[in-house]
């Protein structure tokens, strides 16, 4: 072992510890650069033609003319050389210039006289004659994103996140009155509801994620996101609850408001990604704004807003403790007010690959926030699943699946 | 909110519909500027730097986007009217033999602007040269393969099986598959007097037409036929993609070519149309004349007509030949009449006069004269 120790020493010469960390990343920047610089000596040229993968990112609608945003997914740069729109060749316009680099995008502005509700299918052309298909199941004008469109997201949000999420706090006083084995139940109820959360909502980034271009990591997109958001909820976690043990001394347990805020947070980052998906569906014309929507999504999320209070009344410290009416509202606006965000960067600025992170951080949240709560169904003798949640957890998911039925984005 | 975005997008859709034939018909009227219809739309498109909603008169490629035919080595207006009649000589017995060379290249081209297809050629060119020859002529060609890949000269007429050009049966005196690097004679009697086609029998026999080896063989009749402007169109298409679907039609290779550059022919002078379809992928295609009718001699094996018609339908294989004057001046498309092909790159203008003499003021005098014209038809 000394010795071990000694000859690492003997091998570092005596040279300052920032010095042996900077040595290698130069020899490996001087072999890399080399390596380029030579063309890669003995690797030859590739075989076969170039490889051509274009990922169709956004598709705009606007009276006579259709615009399409392609990101350049593939090794070698792509050149566009010509579109057609259901089998007809049609003069365009492409301002990110025709030669797509690698990773690059361009939009092309295409001139054709597309017919409301009618289905289109693209081909463009690229130099070597390969053909990147773009499909339009239902040609509808894209709303122009101007205030009024803004305000519209913004009250659709509202609907579907604020006042639901509201609206299933008021259970508070009833949680208040129920007995304490209750508690552990309706905890279960929300564990529940947050798994099945976590499912849809990881399911429908990787969805996403299928269209998105694979060079920024796909489906890979969604875990990154998902541990990620996992892992900093965790750091902010350890942080938090370090400083508040060292104001109310060691042992304190969680406090339920605490588990709360963070029920809110997960919530919120469901949302997001909720509101991006009816916002991008309805800037495509995919999805209908009528008031059957907008009911399904308030009875679907009024169950989130449960989730948030349960925890203030099943708080490990066991207590009831009575929160302010402006907490409340802080709870509620946190969970909601995220599916205005999501609405607006969903219609505006939808991009499939945010779109799939996004997801994934929603998962991430919801997850972390499963095992924040799950502890506070522990009934006397340590134990976490035993009839009463097992019950609650089933209700929780089947309440998500029937109310899911309502709003199939 | 809708209701409105909905009427208001129908009542452009209708706006679009009226407007656009009158593109058209500006266009021809008021092409004094050379180029014509298509530098009057291409100055439409360009002057709010893109087609709006009632700007769409006829499917076509990117505006500024043309065909390098020098790069190519061939121009879809010069094969029109470039026979080749190959070299003669008197054989003892006082029969005129004819003799040509041909030699498969693989060559890159550019089918429509900016797309590149892996072509294997007959000289050099697509469709192959338009070899011309007279009923009763013997016929040598001698077929050198200087592609890396094995063809054939198969003909369509009548000739002895060892000269089918077909691999398996003409190997017997050396005229079956012509491998890479070696060549073989072909010789047959020129019969029967038509329109005729020539193309490779190499399997994947698809994929050896579609790549462009095809080209039109016509045996005039023995006393001829009467003097005319006669030209060659070859329906072909290409699938630059290779799935078994074409992207890209058009007659003599190059989609929308007599779009851009329309063929040029006189008022009231007899014009001859050699048409074959060498269509690979789709089993039918067709011709269409606008504002015109034509006689219509199938095979061109009689010299009586069949028909008079506007629109003649041909599977791969057959052709026919065309014969029509041109009463007005003017511009008259001629199309596929399946429209996905016309909208694909098979359609053309004829030329008919110089419409470089036609002034604006004498087509805006013209317009007055019409009934609804703007005057009131008080001239």
């Amino acid at each position: 072992m000394e010795a071990g120790a000694r000859a690492e020493r003997d091998l570092g010469g005596g040279l300052p510890a920032w010095a042996l960390g900077a040595i290698p990343l130069a020899l490996i920047a001087i072999a890399i650069g080399s390596f380029a610089l030579l063309g890669g000596p003995g690797l030859g040229d590739r075989t076969g033609p170039p490889v051509e993968e274009v990922a169709v990112e956004r598709t705009v609608l606007h009276p006579g003319e259709i615009e399409l945003t392609l990101r350049n997914d593939g090794p070698d740069p792509v050149t566009v050389a010509q579109v057609a729109v259901n089998d007809a060749y049609a003069p365009f316009v492409a301002t990110g210039g025709k030669e797509i680099g690698r990773l690059d995008s361009t939009t092309l502005k295409v001139s054709f006289p597309w017919i409301e509700g009618e289905a289109y299918e693209i081909f463009v052309l690229t130099a070597t004659g390969g053909t990147i298909p773009v499909s339009i199941p239902v040609a509808a004008e894209t709303p122009e994103a101007d205030l009024g469109f803004y305000g519209l997201m913004a009250l659709l949000g509202i609907y579907v996140g604020v006042i639901p999420v509201s609206l299933g706090m008021l259970w508070l006083p009833f949680l208040g009155r129920l007995g304490r084995r209750w508690i552990g139940a309706v905890i279960a109820f929300t564990v529940g509801l947050l798994a099945f959360l976590a499912v849809d909502a990881g399911l429908e980034g990787l969805e996403i994620a299928a269209e998105a271009p694979a060079a920024f990591g796909g489906a890979g997109l969604v875990f990154m996101g998902g541990l990620a958001a996992y892992l900093l909820l965790a750091g902010v976690d350890a942080y938090l609850s370090r400083r508040s043990q060292r104001a109310e001394g060691a042992g304190a347990a969680v406090g339920g408001a605490y588990l709360a805020l963070l029920v809110a947070i997960g919530i919120g980052l469901h949302n997001l990604g909720e509101g991006l998906a009816i916002g991008s569906a309805y800037a495509t014309g995919a999805l209908a704004l009528g008031a059957f929507l907008v009911v399904g999504f308030a009875i679907h999320n009024t169950t989130e807003g449960l989730a948030i209070v349960a925890p203030l009344r099943g708080g490990a410290a066991g207590g009831s403790e009575r929160p302010g009416l402006s907490r409340l509202v802080g709870l509620g606006l946190i969970a909601g007010a995220p599916a205005i965000l999501g609405a607006w960067i969903g219609a505006s600025a939808f991009n499939p690959s945010l779109a799939a992170l996004l997801f994934g951080v929603g998962v991430g949240a919801i997850v972390r926030v499963i095992v924040q709560i799950a502890p506070s169904m522990r009934d006397e003798d340590g134990r976490l699943l035993y009839p009463v949640t097992v019950a609650g957890m089933l209700a929780g998911i089947a309440v998500m699946y029937l109310t899911g039925l309502l709003v199939t984005v | 909110m809708s209701d409105n975005g909905i009427s208001r997008r129908r009542l452009l859709g209708g706006a679009a519909a009226v407007a656009a034939p009158a593109a058209i018909g500006l266009g021809g009227l008021l092409g004094a500027r050379g180029p014509g219809v298509e530098s009057a739309l291409a100055d439409s498109t360009s002057a709010n730097g893109h087609a709006g909603h009632g700007e769409f008169p006829h499917a076509t490629f990117a505006a500024g986007t043309a065909v390098d035919h020098r790069a190519n080595g061939f121009d879809p207006t010069e094969i029109l009217r470039d026979f080749d009649y190959g070299k003669t000589r008197r054989l003892a017995s006082g029969r005129l033999l004819r003799e040509w060379e041909i030699v498969a290249h693989d060559k890159e081209i550019e089918v429509a602007p900016g797309v590149k297809y892996e072509a294997w050629t007959y000289n050099g060119r697509v469709p192959g040269p338009t070899l011309r020859a007279r009923e009763g002529e013997l016929l040598r060609i001698r077929f050198v393969n200087a592609s890396e890949h094995p063809h054939t000269m198969h003909f369509h007429g009548v000739h002895r099986a060892g000269m089918d050009g077909m691999p398996g049966i003409g190997e017997m005196n050396g005229g079956g598959q012509v491998e890479p690097g070696e060549s073989f004679t072909y010789e047959f009697d020129a019969s029967p007097f038509g329109l005729h086609l020539y193309h490779c029998h190499v399997a994947p026999l698809a994929a050896h037409i579609a790549r462009g080896l095809y080209g039109a063989f016509i045996i005039d009749p023995k006393q001829g036929r009467p003097e005319a402007d006669e030209m060659v169109m070859v329906m072909n298409g290409f699938d630059t993609n290779f799935d078994l679907a074409n992207e890209v039609y058009a007659v003599n290779t190059v989609g929308f070519h007599f779009i851009n550059e329309p063929i040029q022919v006189k008022r009231g002078e007899l014009v001859r149309v050699y048409l074959v379809n060498v269509l690979e992928y789709d089993p039918l295609n067709s011709f269409h004349i606008h504002g015109n009718f034509f006689q219509f001699y199938p095979t061109g094996t009689s010299l009586t007509p069949s028909e008079y018609t506007d629109t003649v339908i041909q599977g791969q294989g057959q052709r026919g030949i065309l014969e029509l004057e041109f009463p007005f001046d003017g511009d008259y498309m001629f199309h596929a009449h399946v429209s996905e092909f016309a909208e694909l790159g098979w359609t053309g203008f004829f030329r008919v006069g110089d419409p470089s003499k036609l002034t604006a003021a004498a087509a805006a005098a013209a317009y007055c004269k019409l009934p609804w014209g703007g005057n009131g038809g008080r001239a």
